[in-house]
């Protein structure tokens, strides 16, 4: 039972961080467009989905909650600031989808919230996976690191890299949705991204090797690891080939697969701890009476609905959005 | 554990689920009533039920927007500031929060999608099928949410293992009577808060003398349903004010100012507790009738306040008055309610300005019940967090530092400000713009779905556009 919530919670972050992944990407790059025009295309080609998407984070966060109580304590007070800052950014660049539609003269207010909001998200959602990945320190069951004990240059260097990640992710969505002037731009923006993705995965790594992070041990332990990046590399070289010769099906599927080699690699080097190296996945665990309850109802029967309607509400929203939209 | 940190993470839950409560009970509402519309529409092809399930479909989706996003704080805060809480009642309180976003919370969101752009893009039975859905997830949420917080108020069916809350009946957590009683006031306060904001918009129409077609249906459809309701919510009220007395006997003392043990009980009507003197002052009382609203007997003992330990008692002031506001909202609704249903049945209502005013005002009347309810209910629980099992003073993040808990909820209230400031304007906007800024084709043929200019776009195509533009 303890396996299987540990399923559910990957499946759930994964999802999670690939679909509002894109929709976060593209906030960011909102910020890099000038053209009202651009920006009201880009918008529409997230708005009809992000609210779904990104309701994969209270998934993510109530499976912790009801499965693993202990890890969701330790790490809704250990990252603190962060995470009340990222909450406040999703507030904010939530309410603009709705808003900038409704506003006449301070519609720069919610483009901003959208632009910035997008941004400071998922830097915090970055910096929070590097302090983990650096390690937290736990006494007890309980956090003891003070205020600021995930602030590291570490942590910091993937808050950036996530942004890149996440542009990436919005680039290649903007690539398959759009048509005309924004399918170009993002075309001339993926390779950057790409390349500056490239770059943050060597810096990172040879940052872990350089500063002995514990998590490279299990790297040399456990050589069979490197399958994922393998399946990255390869991803990327065909990412590359499909922008030269602009396929637009192709770059997000490539994305979402190299986004899934780092997942992989990532979830594999913690096993079995959720904590890296101070709290296990059976010392989290809920007792057994709540993962049945859970696993029972929501489990078995709720979360493949719930992957239904996903599909339904972009199934609906299938095909290409137009370039230029039209205010009634 | 720092008291300055305490404090402040109290005011912080407070005023974020304050806020957050607002958006919910309207927006459950206006889904059931959305759906209500668009069904009729179906059936009589009426234009003005088409008119206004377009024109509430923009208001519901502002107040949409804002509870989900004030609601996702919730989902993060029971972590950041009560890890204790977290940790010890996760077992409990984290799958009955996993079941309200499982089964309610995708829900909304995929379909709210399909609602807002998507008429164009599928048959209108499964457009209807969709705002069903909606409403569906809306109800299912209040569920999850009134059972996880009954457990805190009636902790049942769990054992203590090693300090943690370990359920072991989850039928009694779940299917309670106390759970189920609170569900319900919770639903008809919802359903009369999307009542009294629809009557009040149609009473503002015809004091405006604007809108009349479609201002009539709000007028008597939001009335009638609150004249049906109203007696119905004030009996489910009763049967919370039973599970109080029985259950958290120290509340149901401070809701009634009662001091001291009695026998008979009075009822205290009106008072000025004070709390130092354990006394109240300028009481207005009445012999008996507190054990008769206690336990149904004109003889019974009634417990008071300084018969529980001075650390064991909540405090007075607060749940003494918040009950009585309620109560006082509930009363003035109810006669609204039926006076106006009942002229309007005889035809009368459009003339009677006085009354037309009075429901334009009374819009915020659901509003402040559903406040004043919570803050008797939550603050008559305390000091528990989990009652009789878990103070709050344990339940706050043992390291939380009062600096890091003033930028907390520094920053909630601004950018809550902000944004509250905002929807509200923009939703008073679209109310002045009135239903017929909503750019929907005039030719609109039943049981087909209409096809716009830019069809292509799905924000275009459900009339998305900011009204008046």
């Amino acid at each position: 039972m303890v396996t299987f919530w540990v399923v559910l919670l990957a499946i759930s972050i994964l999802l999670y961080v690939l679909l509002d992944g894109f929709d976060l990407g593209i906030g960011i790059l909102f910020g890099f467009t000038r053209s009202d025009a651009r920006r009201d295309a880009m918008v529409n080609a997230v708005a009809p989905v992000w609210d779904g998407n990104e309701t994969w984070l209270v998934v993510t966060a109530v499976i912790l909650w009801g499965a693993f109580p202990l890890v969701y304590s330790v790490l809704m007070s250990a990252f603190y600031l962060p995470l009340i800052i990222m909450l406040a950014a999703l507030i904010l660049r939530g309410v603009s989808f709705e808003y900038r539609h409704r506003a006449k003269r301070s519609r720069w207010v919610w483009d901003w919230s959208f632009a910035g909001g997008s941004l400071a998200a998922t830097f915090m959602q970055g910096l929070t996976v590097g302090a983990l990945v650096r390690g937290l320190p736990v006494v007890d069951g309980h956090y003891a690191g003070g205020t600021f004990g995930w602030l590291t240059p570490f942590a910091l260097l993937c808050g950036a890299g996530l942004c890149l990640g996440y542009s990436l992710l919005g680039a290649a969505w903007l690539i398959q949705k759009c048509e005309g002037e924004i399918r170009e731009i993002a075309y001339r923006q993926i390779t950057w991204l790409a390349l500056g993705v490239l770059a943050f995965l060597i810096v990172v790594f040879a940052y872990a090797l350089a500063d002995h992070l514990r998590i490279i041990d299990r790297w040399l332990e456990r050589p069979y690891l490197f399958v994922f990046p393998v399946i990255g590399a390869l991803a990327a070289g065909v990412l590359g080939a499909s922008i030269r010769q602009h396929w637009d099906g192709l770059p997000f599927t490539m994305v979402v697969l190299i986004f899934l080699a780092a997942f992989g690699t990532l979830a594999i080097s913690f096993w079995p701890y959720m904590i890296p190296f101070a709290i296990t996945i059976d010392d989290g665990a809920a007792p057994a009476s709540s993962l049945a309850f859970m696993m029972w109802g929501e489990g078995l029967f709720v979360f493949p609905l719930m992957l239904i309607y996903n599909v339904i509400a972009y199934s609906v929203f299938r095909g290409k959005v137009a370039a230029n939209p039209h205010h009634g | 554990m720092d008291a300055t940190a305490l404090l402040l993470s109290r005011l912080q839950f407070a005023f974020t689920i304050s806020f957050h409560i607002i958006f919910p009970s309207f927006s459950i509402g206006l889904a059931a009533w959305l759906t209500v519309l668009e069904a009729l529409y179906l059936k009589t092809g009426r234009p003005a039920y088409r008119t206004l399930f377009e024109f509430w479909l923009k208001i519901f989706g502002v107040a949409f927007g804002l509870g989900v996003v004030s609601g996702i704080v919730m989902a993060f805060q029971f972590g950041t500031n009560w890890s204790e809480l977290a940790r010890m009642s996760g077992p409990i309180q984290g799958p009955l929060l996993s079941y309200e976003t499982f089964t309610a919370f995708t829900l909304e969101a995929s379909f709210f999608g399909i609602l807002i752009f998507g008429r164009s893009r599928v048959p209108p039975w499964f457009y209807l099928f969709s705002t069903a859905m909606v409403a569906l997830g809306t109800t299912l949420s209040a569920f999850w949410i009134m059972a996880n917080n009954t457990w805190m108020q009636v902790p049942t069916g769990y054992v203590v293992q090693n300090g943690i809350y370990v359920p072991d009946d989850w039928w009694k957590i779940v299917m309670g009577w106390v759970p189920w009683v609170r569900f319900s006031h919770m639903l008809m306060a919802a359903y009369l808060t999307g009542a009294f904001c629809v009557a009040a918009t149609g009473a503002w129409y015809l004091l405006r003398r604007v809108y009349k077609d479609e201002a009539h249906v709000m007028l008597r459809m939001g009335l009638g349903l609150g004249a049906v309701l109203l007696p119905i919510q004030i009996f489910f009220g009763h049967l919370n004010g039973d599970y109080v007395h029985d259950l958290q006997p120290a509340k149901f003392a401070a809701i009634e100012g009662r001091w001291h043990d009695e026998q008979p009980a009075g009822e205290v009507l009106i008072a000025l507790p004070d709390p130092a003197a354990e006394t109240n002052h300028y009481e207005i009382k009445i012999p008996v009738l507190g054990s008769i609203i206690g336990s149904m007997s004109l003889t019974s003992k009634e417990v008071g306040l300084t018969s529980f330990p001075p650390q064991d008692r909540p405090p007075v002031i607060i749940p003494f008055f918040t009950f009585r506001i309620m109560v006082g909202c509930a009363l003035i609704m109810l006669a609204l309610a039926w006076i106006g249903s009942y002229l309007s049945y005889y035809g009368r209502l459009e003339r009677n300005r006085l009354l037309l005013w009075a429901t334009f005002l009374s819009f915020p009347l659901p509003f402040i019940a559903i406040l004043t309810g919570w803050y008797t209910a939550e603050v008559g629980r305390q000091p528990w967090v989990v009652y009789g099992v878990l103070r709050t003073a344990q339940a706050v993040t043992p390291f939380l530092t009062a600096y890091e808990a003033a930028i907390s909820l520094a920053v909630f209230c601004s950018v809550y400000t902000l944004i509250f400031a905002f929807g509200t304007y923009y939703i008073n906007r679209l109310l002045r713009a009135g239903p017929t800024g909503t750019g929907i084709a005039r030719a609109a043929v039943p049981n087909r779905p209409i096809s716009l200019a830019g069809d292509q776009n799905p924000v275009g195509a459900a009339g998305y556009a900011p009204a008046g533009e």
